[in-house]
């Protein structure tokens, strides 16, 4: 149909057939074309610079004290981060979705602040609340908590708007019906309603994976970029001002790398999250894309 | 198990969804709720299942008061009108869904999903999904899924509401045989009178949160406790204070007492039936329903006039609602105010 829209009026009234092959093909030109100079040739140039100097300069860079750290940092900081995202954004998708309460519209509508804001923005906030001057004394800043916390807060709005339009649609018969055949209440979530947000779920925690690995701005100021702070995002910043563009790309590289296992661990989740739904022709493919671009931020 | 609904109330916000509502379903029987829609019908139904609470009332199952109990323990089959197919587990995990739960061992549910499988016509789709089967065959797969657990009760909420005419008629003869099979107290909502009078062998007219009579389907049909049951239950006209089946018109040539002048508006043909529009004198339409050797015999035309004899009519003292305990007094020869008149006023 959307084939058909594009077409030349007089031109579908006399060859039907032919020509939404090529609306068709005229549309995939231009999503390799955009793809292309959006995404895959800054990445090649990138893959270009990491290896400029041989593979064994690449190996040498990324496997630095400092860059083994930095990796090994904002991978373990990620992986704690996605997991309470993934609990704690789907507790707030259900209040949100199965719950009335005073103020719902509001909570519905900051849930996307952390997001919006800018980085910069996000970690002044947090530095007012848990740095040195901290309101209720916990100060945290400069700390390896503190990163926790910066891509808590700047990765809460994905788990919770992935999961929300799921739990919305879902059919509550399945629930009524799972306890009729004597089914309490833990058993209805554990065997009806998570496997049914399962692949929100999974697109969620891969949004928000792939936003932490990269995040940058909030986790420099409220975590410092210390000895013990840096991650790899820093590092590349850092690397970049010093002058070492083949050891910022290599370990860039990497992250991407990291970013690219997820998804595909994560397409692999969904894929079998929905099996059911695969006779139909319903796919996974949209998230890759989604993440990717996010990655890149 | 005999189930009994006593005093049952219930409202959402203003909405007074079950108004006092008490009835009585016999051990093994199979019962239709019938009711237009908001007439409290599946309220009463998911009430009888534990998913919605009661304001106030009782249900009873087999003598014991359930109220309290929440659905898990309630041992009721419950079939939806959408179906609630478990998408994302296939048929057999489907069936087998409540053994799971009981604890059953795997070679038992395997044997007791494949023989339910059998009942429900569906061997060989066990391992398909639920989006790949039609509307009739995930009905059955829930009806079986709801079967499977040996429940005490079935409730069944506009079962065929959301299949198409040929399937939901074979469905409804399927679930008659079904229930002549298992023996299981069965209640079946429906707001189709026809699907109601074919399926159950007891049926209650809900209207408006209330119970308007219940009885068996010729009780409810030959002797309507009021005005909205007889409308409910089959086709009727109405004349002054009078309400005549529109089989039960006599359509003659020649005037006498007992007869009311028509003009022919329109004859419709419906296959072996025929529908012929009537208007009287003073304007009060009114349609009579014929044979074709009828039609035939009186040669009637459009724009001629004829004689009307109505045979059976039938007035209700006003149109006051009736006794709400008519409800669950068992069904039989109904108060005075149900008096037959030969004639039409």
């Amino acid at each position: 149909m959307e084939a058909h829209a594009a077409q030349h009026p007089a031109a579908t009234r006399s060859r039907p057939l032919r020509l939404p092959r090529v609306g068709a093909g005229l549309g995939r030109g231009l999503v390799v074309l955009w793809l292309s100079v959006i995404v895959l040739l800054p990445l090649a140039a990138l893959l270009d610079e990491s290896l400029s100097q041989g593979l064994a300069h690449f190996w040498s860079q990324v496997t630095t004290p400092q860059a083994k750290s930095a990796l090994a940092l904002i991978l373990v900081c990620s992986l704690i981060v996605v997991a309470i995202n993934a609990v704690f954004g789907t507790i707030v998708a259900w209040l949100l979705v199965r719950d009335d309460f005073p103020g719902k519209s509001f909570v519905n509508a900051i849930i996307d602040l952390p997001f919006a804001l800018p980085t910069i923005v996000a970690s002044l906030i947090l530095i007012e609340l848990w740095g040195k001057n901290s309101p209720v004394g916990i100060d945290i800043a400069l700390s390896r908590t503190a990163i926790v916390v910066a891509l808590c807060f700047v990765t809460l709005p994905f788990v919770v708007r992935a999961v929300q339009p799921l739990l919305m649609e879902m059919d509550r018969d399945m629930e009524e019906a799972a306890a009729s055949l004597g089914a309490g209440g833990l058993t209805v979530f554990r065997r009806i309603i998570f496997p049914n947000l399962l692949p929100g779920l999974a697109a969620g925690v891969a949004l928000a994976f792939a936003r932490a690995l990269g995040e940058y701005g909030s986790v420099l100021l409220f975590a410092g970029g210390t000895k013990n702070t840096t991650v790899a995002s820093i590092l590349i910043g850092q690397q970049i001002e010093s002058g070492n563009e083949s050891g910022a790309a290599a370990i860039s590289i990497v992250l991407l790398a990291m970013a690219l296992v997820c998804l595909f661990l994560i397409t692999l989740i969904q894929r079998w999250g929905t099996r059911h739904e695969r006779a139909q022709g319903a796919g996974a493919g949209g998230l890759v894309v989604a993440a990717e671009d996010e990655e890149r931020e | 198990m005999g189930i009994s609904v006593e005093g049952a109330n219930k409202s959402f916000g203003d909405f007074q969804a079950l108004d006092d509502v008490s009835i009585e379903v016999p051990d093994g029987s199979l019962t239709a709720l019938l009711g237009p829609s908001g007439s409290g019908k599946s309220t009463l139904l998911r009430a009888i299942a534990g998913l919605e609470t009661l304001d106030s009332g009782r249900v009873l199952i087999d003598g014991e008061d359930v109220s309290k109990k929440p659905t898990q323990k309630r041992e009721v089959g419950f079939v939806f009108q959408h179906y609630a197919a478990f998408k994302h587990m296939t048929v057999f995990e489907n069936v087998g869904f409540g053994l799971k739960i009981r604890k059953w061992k795997k070679e038992q549910v395997r044997a007791r999903v494949h023989e339910l499988l059998n009942l429900v016509q569906l061997h060989g789709l066990a391992d398909r999904y639920p989006s790949q089967l039609s509307g009739g065959q995930r009905q059955r797969m829930a009806l079986a899924r709801a079967l499977a657990v040996e429940p005490q009760v079935l409730l069944l909420d506009e079962p065929f509401g959301a299949l198409d005419a040929k399937v939901r008629k074979d469905l409804r003869t399927w679930l008659r045989r079904l229930h002549e099979e298992m023996n299981v107290t069965t209640i079946f909502v429906t707001h189709d009178q026809e699907e109601a009078m074919d399926v159950a062998g007891q049926l209650v007219v809900m209207n408006k949160g209330r119970v308007e009579q219940s009885g068996s389907a010729d009780d409810l049909y030959d002797k309507p406790a009021n005005e909205f049951v007889m409308s409910f239950v089959g086709e009727v006209n109405r004349l002054g204070d009078n309400f005549v089946r529109p089989h039960d018109i006599e359509v003659v040539r020649d005037r006498d007492d007992s007869t009311e002048e028509a003009m022919v508006q329109r004859i419709v043909a419906l296959g072996f039936e025929i529908r012929v529009e009537f208007v009287l004198g003073d304007g009060t339409e009114v349609w009579a329903q014929l044979t074709r050797g009828e039609l035939q015999r009186l040669e009637l035309e459009e724009g001629e006039i004829a004689y009307l004899r109505p045979v059976h009519a039938k007035s209700f003292n006003g149109s006051a609602p009736p006794d709400p305990q008519g409800a669950s007094t068992p069904p039989g020869p109904t108060d005075g105010g149900d008096a037959e008149v030969s004639a039409a006023a």
